[in-house]
């Protein structure tokens, strides 16, 4: 039993570990630009679907995908003041902002709903046009659900900046079959129509549990909750309360609804 | 000889299936065959790992300590199936994101380890690759059934391409949701097992 000393032990599981680490790190440094392509692609693509322009079940290749994303345009704004900011869009990259803290601020404990802990200064906005006018306006949204961070879109009408056109999520790791529904088309249509505030200006969306009673008057404000998935259904509730609240986008929004969108 | 060689590769198949016979896999079995895409995706997975890592295993199978041999398997393992979704991520990405993190757990498929430990630290490379191809066919072969089944009655689509009419577009067929749910793939499991078994008896287990 030679092999089995020592040395031997320690020389194979080097050697092993060496050929592996190679192997893996080769495949993910030569696949890395053209997944980044895929991943830039894809959230053209969730964009693109929050603003209706994709329809879900809608196939639509790279040509059309930048086609289409033609009509929308990307904007920065300061969350803060909810001015418009002249930094470049190709500069600026949310998730980095996020957590770098020169470029991003603390969230007080009690304010965090989201559960992120951290935010950026300044977002990216995305107004979509039809014809000459600018008929949406999406938001990026993120928050903690069960296992992971959710990173998504909502798109609103901009005639009253409240009515909900779409929300979409490009990113998560809830589980497939419960959490991960937030990806099931028939739940996402639910949002269409939907309004966000209230009569006073407050976030009054919410996700209930089991379904909607028609014709009660919150109804408007509600969306079917999804079974087995109550933690994940709360943090999307929490993080359209967090980022359309005070902290999120409603200086932004105030300011589209005294200046007009355009 | 040759003749071993084919027992090896088709016997997984039917007489000594991975899923039917030895109940191994059937986690990734369950979560992936709502359609046949994701199925026809994990079974080539499986395949690419099963057969490369008990080549790998095989051929350096005589200087692995064996107080360190399961780690070292699991090390070749999760390396060929990471390099597997990072191509997945790469060149498809869209059935990449719906198999989310099933084609990581491949890693703990059981039949892939199995596979390793039973036949590729006994056996040369030629015929631990024929084992490890073999027995991914078998665990295929299960999967494109289930798969098949499934999107069927489940959406009434094949490979997304509508083959039913559908009741809520106007059609005749109503989608039965729970071939889209994991329980499904249990009956389904279950009785391609009934039939094996209604074929082959001798795979009958005694009763006691």
């Amino acid at each position: 039993m030679a092999k089995d000393t020592v040395g031997k032990t320690f020389g194979v599981a080097l050697a092993v570990c060496l050929v592996c680490s190679v192997l893996v790190s080769a495949a993910a440094v030569s696949l890395r630009p053209t997944q980044a392509v895929n991943k830039a692609l894809d959230k053209k693509r969730n964009i693109l679907m929050a603003a209706g322009l994709i329809k879900a079940g809608e196939s639509a290749g790279a040509a059309r995908v930048n086609e289409l994303y033609g009509n929308i345009e990307e904007r920065i704004i300061d969350l803060s003041t909810g001015a418009y900011s002249d930094i470049e869009t190709s500069r600026f990259d949310a998730r980095k902002a996020a957590v770098d803290p020169a470029q991003s601020m603390v969230i007080p404990a009690d304010k965090d709903l989201a559960g992120i802990k951290r935010r950026a200064k300044l977002s990216d906005v995305y107004l979509v046009s039809e014809g000459d006018r600018i008929r949406k306006i999406i938001l990026p949204i993120n928050g903690k659900g069960l296992w992971s961070t959710l990173y998504g879109f909502i798109a609103l009408d901009s005639k009253d900046l409240n009515t909900i056109r779409g929300l979409v999520y490009y990113e998560h790791g809830e589980t497939p079959g419960l959490g991960g529904e937030v990806d099931n088309p028939n739940w996402k249509a639910l949002w269409d129509g939907k309004k966000a505030f209230g009569d006073n200006g407050e976030v009054r969306i919410e996700v209930v549990k089991g379904q909607v009673v028609p014709g009660n008057p919150a109804a408007k404000h509600q969306v079917d909750g999804l079974s087995g998935a109550t933690i994940t259904a709360r943090g999307v509730k929490n993080m359209l309360e967090y980022w359309l609240g005070e902290e999120g986008f409603a200086p932004y929004l105030n300011k589209l609804r005294e200046q007009g969108v355009s | 000889m040759a003749d071993k060689a084919k027992d090896i590769l088709l016997n997984p198949l039917f007489n000594d299936n991975p899923i039917a016979l030895q109940i191994l896999g059937i986690c990734s079995a369950l979560a992936v065959t709502t359609k046949l895409e994701t199925s026809v995706t994990m079974a080539l997975a499986v395949i690419f790992v099963v057969s490369l890592s008990n080549t790998a295993v095989s051929l350096i199978r005589n200087f692995i300590p064996s107080n360190i041999r399961i780690i070292v398997q699991m090390t070749i393992i999760a390396s060929l199936v990471i390099v597997v979704d990072q191509f997945l991520r790469a060149y498809a990405f869209d059935i990449s994101k719906q198999m989310s993190v099933f084609v990581g757990l491949i890693i703990t498929n059981c039949i892939v380890m199995g596979r390793a430990e039973a036949f590729a630290m006994k056996n040369g490379p030629g015929l631990s690759f024929l084992d490890g191809l073999g027995n991914a066919l078998g665990y295929s072969l299960i999967l494109l059934i289930v798969g098949f089944f499934r999107e069927l009655f489940g959406s009434g689509k094949l490979f997304g391409i509508e083959l039913f009419a559908l009741a809520n577009e106007g059609g005749w067929y109503v989608p039965n949701g729970m071939m889209l749910l994991p329980p499904s793939a249990f009956f389904l499991i279950g009785f391609f097992i009934w039939g094996l078994r209604a074929w082959k008896t001798d795979q009958i287990e005694e009763e006691n």
